[in-house]
């Protein structure tokens, strides 16, 4: 790398702090937990795992935090996915593939519409209110 | 490329001499092995401070802290907790709790503790200027150069109320004002990475962790003053710490952040690395400037100081490393906000090294104004094996003792000053009721006196009076007099040395004799030493009902001293006796009593 400029100094420290950024979990509102058990695993979770990685990446949204977690129980409808955010319910997507991955991050996350034919769990009306 | 998760592995001295490489390798292994390098980051950071506990490994983003890793347990961290997203229990600081204690911010060790010094120590790659530039790193040099007047930088430094890290407690802006004002074609700044004092880390785990923040602090330094070549001495022990210097150097050159015309400020900076050879006297300014010089390590009276006739007679400003490393961040968020943290007349945060009989040794660094109490109960965990804390030095072999009524004292340069230690650099090294006062203060003394130039006889000859009078104390061959003349030499060393070597050379023991006075007089008028340290003070006695009269202790007597017929009990022959433990360490019967 040649020597920088002022602008170039500034560029170059807005690319790399946002993969800085990923590693603080601090202030960041939206939890994704992935399910990766041996069930999820075998059921595709790695890939759902990475679509997310890439999905945000695409998306530059800054505000998730996305960790990987252990079986959730429901093992027949794997890959689970977990999302927590504010203004919206707690919910429980399954079947999880990369493609669905992709409309739950533009719908659910940055449109807060449900993904409702993947929708395995979500809170009861009253527990909403 | 995007990663799904990091895995942070310490990459101090100390974790890395309990095999943090070969854990950092395993982990890449493992990683590929399971086709997981695309999702995963394995980086090696800085000090994290929790040394007591090491190796630490840190897995993001879910903040899992994991203690103790072993290179083995490499394979086991990648398998459950990166490929499963299932913790490692046993790994974990506290298994009781692994739940909620997974977290570092639930560990007590880190709950007081407030890092500016160390934000990026445990949190970046400190060999990839990357890393440093996306935490911020070299936005306060871009801020100086483009936005401020050397005038701004020094009222910024005032405004911060920033002194020196180095001990002494000098105001930084002052030092600088002084360099600034020399009308001079050619001045130097130097960086003062000769850490000395026994214990005492702080530095070497910031420039190993963070090495950018005082090439920053150094050349925006340059700017302010008008100087265009800086010197970083570090002591050679300190492999590591130059090494990732050298290689920080290295980047920063490439990038231009170094050399010529930075970032096309038309502003030179350039910094060298200079060795030291290990002597403790070189940590003084004016001993350390002759060392650079290529002369014989000795300090010189001072006035003139060195920011105005420093090295080669030039204005020279040096500061101490963590003086260095508080600097950008002071720039980048303001003088003001760095004086809101800490105490009126010692803002700001200290590093400390604690060490000694304490439960969670390690690097910290909090508010000035701490108490050591928290320091010592809430952040060390306490003392080991649920002992009575006795006492804590600070300031290493220049500072004194600080004894358990003095535990809420505010951490600050004059609260300590008062007590009759001092800040120091920050070791900080913590005593039980198991030590012997004499011998701490001898171990200390001792170490100045090996460590005394011998340029100035208070040194040189004040120390070794006291030594010796100190020995003959601890051999129950101390009279009350002694510790008259304690005093008066202690005060002569004070007032007549030539540089803080000296000055404070007798600090341990003035204090030790101004808190444990009672110890002294133990050891003088009943010739005892309670925590059986002083080995000059004890007897060593066989018991004849344990005795079988195998005869090794006779055998490895150096005195002959012991005597007696085989299969019969044997005696140690108390005038002849030495006192060098031998019989109580070679019996095995348990027959030889220390008393």
């Amino acid at each position: 790398m040649g020597k920088l400029t002022l602008e170039e100094l500034r560029k170059l420290r807005e690319s790399t702090r946002r993969e800085i950024e990923k590693r603080e979990t601090t202030d960041k509102s939206v939890q994704v937990l992935v399910g990766m058990g041996t069930c999820g695993i075998a059921a595709g979770a790695r890939d759902t795992l990475q679509a997310f990685v890439e999905e945000i990446e695409k998306t530059g949204l800054k505000d998730i935090v996305l960790k990987p977690t252990g079986c959730m129980g429901s093992c027949y409808a794997e890959p689970t996915v977990e999302i927590s955010m504010p203004e919206m319910p707690t919910i429980l997507y399954c079947k999880v593939t990369p493609e669905v991955v992709r409309k739950i991050v533009d719908s659910h996350i940055v449109h807060k519409q449900l993904v409702n034919e993947h929708v395995l769990d979500k809170p009861a009306a009253d527990i909403l209110h | 490329m995007a990663y799904r998760a990091y895995v942070l592995v310490c990459g101090g001295t100390g974790c890395e001499s309990d095999h943090a490489s070969e854990i950092y390798e395993n982990i890449n292994k493992e990683l590929i092995a399971k086709d997981l390098k695309n999702e995963v980051q394995v980086v090696k950071t800085g000090c994290f401070g929790f040394c007591e506990h090491g190796p630490i490994v840190k897995v993001l983003p879910d903040e899992t802290f994991y203690v103790n890793v072993k290179p083995e347990d490499a394979a086991v961290i990648v398998n459950e907790h990166l490929l499963k997203g299932r913790p490692v229990t046993r790994l974990l600081y506290d298994q009781s709790q692994s739940k909620k204690n997974a977290k570092i911010e639930d560990i007590q060790f880190y709950q007081k503790q407030f890092r500016i010094v160390l934000r990026n120590c445990g949190v970046i790659n400190p060999e990839d200027v990357n890393e440093y530039i996306a935490r911020d790193g070299y936005s306060a040099l871009e801020k100086v150069l483009f936005q401020m007047k050397p005038d701004d930088v020094i009222n910024e430094l005032k405004a911060s109320g920033l002194r020196g890290r180095g001990g002494a407690g000098f105001p930084t802006w002052r030092k600088w004002t002084f360099s600034k004002g020399v009308q001079e074609d050619v001045k130097y700044v130097v960086c003062n990475a000769d850490e000395g004092d026994p214990g005492a880390y702080m530095d070497r785990a910031t420039i190993e962790g963070d090495p950018h923040s005082v090439l920053e602090a150094m050349t925006i330094c340059g700017y302010t003053v008008g100087s265009n070549q800086g010197y970083i001495y570090i002591r050679a022990e300190y492999p590591l710490a130059i090494r990732r210097l050298e290689i920080a150097i290295g980047q920063a050159h490439e990038m231009g952040l170094l050399g010529k015309d930075i970032l096309g400020s038309g502003f030179d900076f350039d910094i060298e690395i200079r060795l030291g050879a290990g002597a403790f006297v070189c940590g003084e300014e004016t001993a350390l400037l002759a060392s650079i010089e290529g002369n014989r390590g000795m300090p010189r009276p001072r006035p003139p100081f060195p920011a105005v006739k420093g090295l080669w007679g030039k204005p020279t400003v040096i500061n101490n490393v963590e003086t260095w490393a508080s600097i950008p961040i002071i720039i980048t968020r303001g003088g003001k906000w760095f004086a809101s943290i800490g105490t009126e007349k010692s803002p700001g945060t200290k590093v400390f090294a604690l060490t000694g009989k304490i439960n969670n040794s390690g690097l910290i660094e909090v508010p000035m104004g701490t108490t050591l109490r928290d320091v010592i109960f809430d952040i060390g965990g306490g003392i080991r094996n649920n002992r009575k804390f006795k006492a804590a030095q600070t300031g290493g072999p220049s500072g004194g003792v600080i004894p358990a009524d003095y535990l809420d004292t505010p951490i600050d340069y004059e609260s300590l000053g008062k007590l009759g230690s001092i800040m120091g650099s920050g070791g900080l090294i913590v005593m039980d009721e198991d030590d012997c006062m004499i011998d701490i203060a001898k171990f200390y003394l001792q170490f100045s006196v090996d460590e005394s130039c011998g340029k100035c006889s208070p040194c040189r000859i004040g120390g070794k009076q006291l030594l010796e009078i100190l020995d003959r104390i601890s051999q129950g061959k101390g009279e009350m007099v002694d510790l008259d003349k304690i005093e008066e030499i202690g005060l002569a060393m004070q007032k007549a040395s030539l540089c803080g070597l000296g000055q404070n050379a007798a600090n341990p023991v003035l204090s030790t004799l101004r808190y444990f006075k009672q110890e002294y007089l133990e050891h003088i008028q009943e010739k005892k030493c309670h925590s059986g340290s002083c080995s000059g003070l004890l007897n060593f006695l066989i018991d004849p009902d344990k005795c079988i009269g195998c005869g090794l202790c006779a055998l490895k007597c150096p005195a002959n001293c012991i005597s007696g017929e085989k299969r019969k009990p044997y005696t140690i022959n108390q005038l002849e006796c030495i006192k060098c433990g031998n019989c109580f360490t070679v019996c095995k019967f348990s027959a030889v009593l220390k008393q």
